[in-house]
Parts: C-alpha cells; sequence; structure tokens
C-alpha cells in the first residue's frame, strides 16, 4: 500500500500547486473556442461579460483600482454612495445593474448579492449607454497605466449586444481588445497550421 | 525505543533478578485515515481545478472616420465580403456587388477564403465582415478566427447595410 499511498499524496501536491481557483462571476458564459494561442493576461484586467440574453456585467480585478473607479463614479454619476456600500463594491465580483439600482445592489449583503438577478448594464444605444462610464472611469482609474480590456461574451450572445458593448469601448477611444475564448487547434493543412508546424520544426 | 524502568511496579520491595520490562510497542502506525483524508483532498482538488485556461484573442479596430475621404478605399477586384445571417449561415460575395451574393456555411467558407486568397495580389485582398442583427457571438468570433487561420492581413469588421440584410434575409427565406 505504500508506494500507492505515496503516489496519491504526490497527486495532490501536484494538483495544490496546479489549481488555480475559478473566479466567481455573476453571468453565466460559455466561451466559444478559437485557434488563438495567447494566454489572457492575469493582472490589471478589465472584463465585461455578456451572457446569451444580452445582459452586460462589469469586472475588474485589482482591487485597489475598483476603489478609485467607484469613488470616481460616485462623484461623476451622482450615484450617493456611502463607505459600506463602497467597501462593499470592492469585494463584489462583478456588477451588472443600471446606476440607479447601484447603491440598492451594494447595500445587500454578499449572499444576498448572489442570489439576486442583476438585469445587466444598459447597453441599448450606439454610444454604449451606461457602460460607457464605467469604461471611462476605468480608464481614469488606471490613468495612463495598462489596462487591458476584455469581452466575454457567450456563444449565443446576439451581434447587436456585443457591438454596443465595443461601441462603449470606441467611445472613449479604445480600439485594441481581447476576446476571452477557449483555445483551439488550428485545423491541419490550413496556411495557419503550415506556419505553426514550420515554427515548431524551427525550434 | 527505550524503555523506562521505574521501579515502581513492585510494592514488595525487594526486586527480582529478572526485571520486568514493559512491552515493546508496535512503531507503526495506522496510517488508514491519513490516506483517507489524502484522498479526499484529490478529488477536491480535481474538482475544482480550471484546466484549459482561457486564450485572449487580440481584436484591433480602426478608429470611427467620419470623412468618407479619409477611410481606406477598397478595390474592387481584391475585395471580399462575408456575410453572416442567423442559424450560422454564412453569405459571401466578391467584388462590390451584393447582387453576386452567394450561400454556404462555415464550412464552406473556409474554402472560399483560400480560393479568394490564391486568386488575388496579397495587397489588394481585404476581407470585410459583415454581421446581421440574428449572428451570434460564436459566429463572429469564428468568422475573426478564419481570418487568422488562413492568415488573412486585412480584414475590416462592418456594419450591414439594409440592402445587403434585405438580400441576406430574402436568401434565407428561399432556401428554407
Amino acid at each position: 500500500m505504500t508506494p500507492m499511498v505515496d503516489l496519491a499524496f504526490l497527486i495532490l501536491a501536484f494538483f495544490m500547486l496546479a489549481t488555480k481557483f475559478k473566479p466567481e462571476e455573476a453571468a453565466d458564459v460559455k466561451i466559444p473556442s478559437s485557434v488563438s494561442a495567447d494566454a489572457v493576461p492575469d493582472k490589471d484586467v478589465f472584463t465585461v461579460s455578456v451572457d446569451k440574453e444580452g445582459r452586460a456585467f462589469v469586472s475588474m480585478d485589482n482591487p485597489e483600482f475598483r476603489q478609485v473607479l467607484i469613488e470616481n463614479l460616485n462623484k461623476t454619476r451622482n450615484l450617493g454612495l456611502g463607505p459600506n456600500e463602497i467597501k462593499s463594491f470592492i469585494n463584489i465580483p462583478s456588477v451588472g445593474v443600471p446606476f440607479n439600482q447601484l447603491k440598492s445592489l451594494l447595500s445587500l449583503t454578499s449572499d444576498q448579492q448572489k442570489a439576486l438577478k442583476q438585469p445587466g448594464i444598459p447597453v441599448n444605444d450606439s454610444l454604449g449607454g451606461e457602460l460607457h462610464f464605467w469604461v471611462r472611469d476605468a480608464l481614469v482609474a488606471y490613468s495612463g497605466r495598462k489596462l487591458n480590456l476584455c469581452i466575454k461574451a457567450d456563444n449565443n450572445t446576439k451581434y447587436p449586444a456585443y457591438k454596443n458593448v465595443l461601441a462603449a469601448f470606441k467611445t472613449n477611444d479604445q480600439n485594441k481588445f481581447l476576446l476571452v475564448t477557449a483555445p483551439e487547434d488550428a485545423p491541419a493543412g490550413t496556411p495557419l497550421f503550415v506556419t505553426r508546424q514550420k515554427k515548431s520544426g524551427a525550434k | 525505543m527505550a524503555s523506562i524502568d521505574t521501579g515502581g511496579g513492585d510494592s514488595g520491595g525487594h526486586k527480582k533478578p529478572g526485571v520486568k520490562k514493559a512491552k515493546k510497542l508496535s512503531t507503526k502506525v495506522d496510517m488508514t485515515p491519513m490516506v483517507d483524508l489524502g484522498f479526499l483532498l484529490i478529488t477536491f482538488f480535481i474538482f475544482t481545478t480550471t484546466t484549459a485556461l482561457p486564450t485572449a484573442m487580440k481584436l484591433y479596430l480602426p478608429k470611427d472616420v467620419d470623412k468618407p475621404e479619409e477611410q481606406n478605399k477598397v478595390k474592387e477586384s481584391g475585395a471580399f465580403t462575408i456575410l453572416l445571417g442567423g442559424n450560422d449561415n454564412v453569405f459571401y460575395y466578391e467584388g462590390l456587388d451584393p447582387a453576386k451574393l452567394q450561400s454556404t456555411n462555415f464550412k464552406g467558407i473556409r474554402d472560399e477564403i483560400l480560393k479568394k486568397k490564391k486568386s488575388t495580389n496579397p495587397e489588394d485582398l481585404v476581407m470585410i465582415i459583415k454581421p446581421s442583427e440574428e449572428a451570434t457571438y460564436k459566429n463572429t468570433v469564428d468568422i475573426l478566427d478564419e481570418m487568422t487561420i488562413a492568415e488573412i492581413k486585412r480584414y475590416a469588421m462592418v456594419d450591414i447595410t439594409p440592402g445587403e440584410y434585405a438580400l441576406v434575409k430574402a436568401t434565407e427565406a428561399a432556401s428554407k
């Protein structure tokens, strides 16, 4: 039995080190796959998730900047948030409510927030709706430092919803995005496949 | 293991020549509970671990230009327009005349793109992608992926014009 136990503990150690916990998300998003081989950056990420009903959610990974973001928004959009609500925003994984509901969302406890079905940030016009202000203040919070803008949308999200999200970025003069996808191999026989074969052969 | 003779075992006082030794304890520990716990932890980590980290597809969009004279002109011979309809339908036409619309699907479009790529001067080749309102995000990502797969350097994502949208609708209705 000893060798088996040894092996079992080796596997245990491997999984403990290799595990990266999934961040909690309010949106249930099944991402499409692409042949892209670049990894999603793991810091300084501003993610807009769009689920299949077209509801948009924002999340930002760095709590420091999250605080700056919400304080800015509080001022520019007159949200009337108190220190407790700001603290609640720093801990919430993602937000998907219009500005007029933000205060009531943030005054809930975190369990209540999880149970609540958030209606999504309004992005119903070609200027990006309220998402425009989220993006703007996130950029202000980062003030020139590199912020990776990620878009994570569901397979079945309709194009208009996605286009309006793009518009929210474009009206802020942001033209470089990262679309979050699942990895996939290049199909055999295609130019990309040939190039990749050559590259791996040259190594 | 060393055993300590306290000498308190006998209340009688006088020691016998053969002192009673404590029974030697076994050094083996029962490992079963530890192993149980180990396997429990393994199953926990196996289920929580996220394999296959997501990848990022770069998308660079041009700035919106209001003045038509600042926009890039597309040569007719190099233009290839892909229209994305509903239900994973794909339509395409070469050149700038939407009337030459042809219908295909995501499997067929790859060959068409490669055929166009072979037959066209690489400097002139421009792919124009126009997703319609029924197209899903997956369709959009798939077609952008086709650009990467075929190594098309110049492509643009443009809104569909009402005329083209009507054509797509009409073709979809006819094929039903």
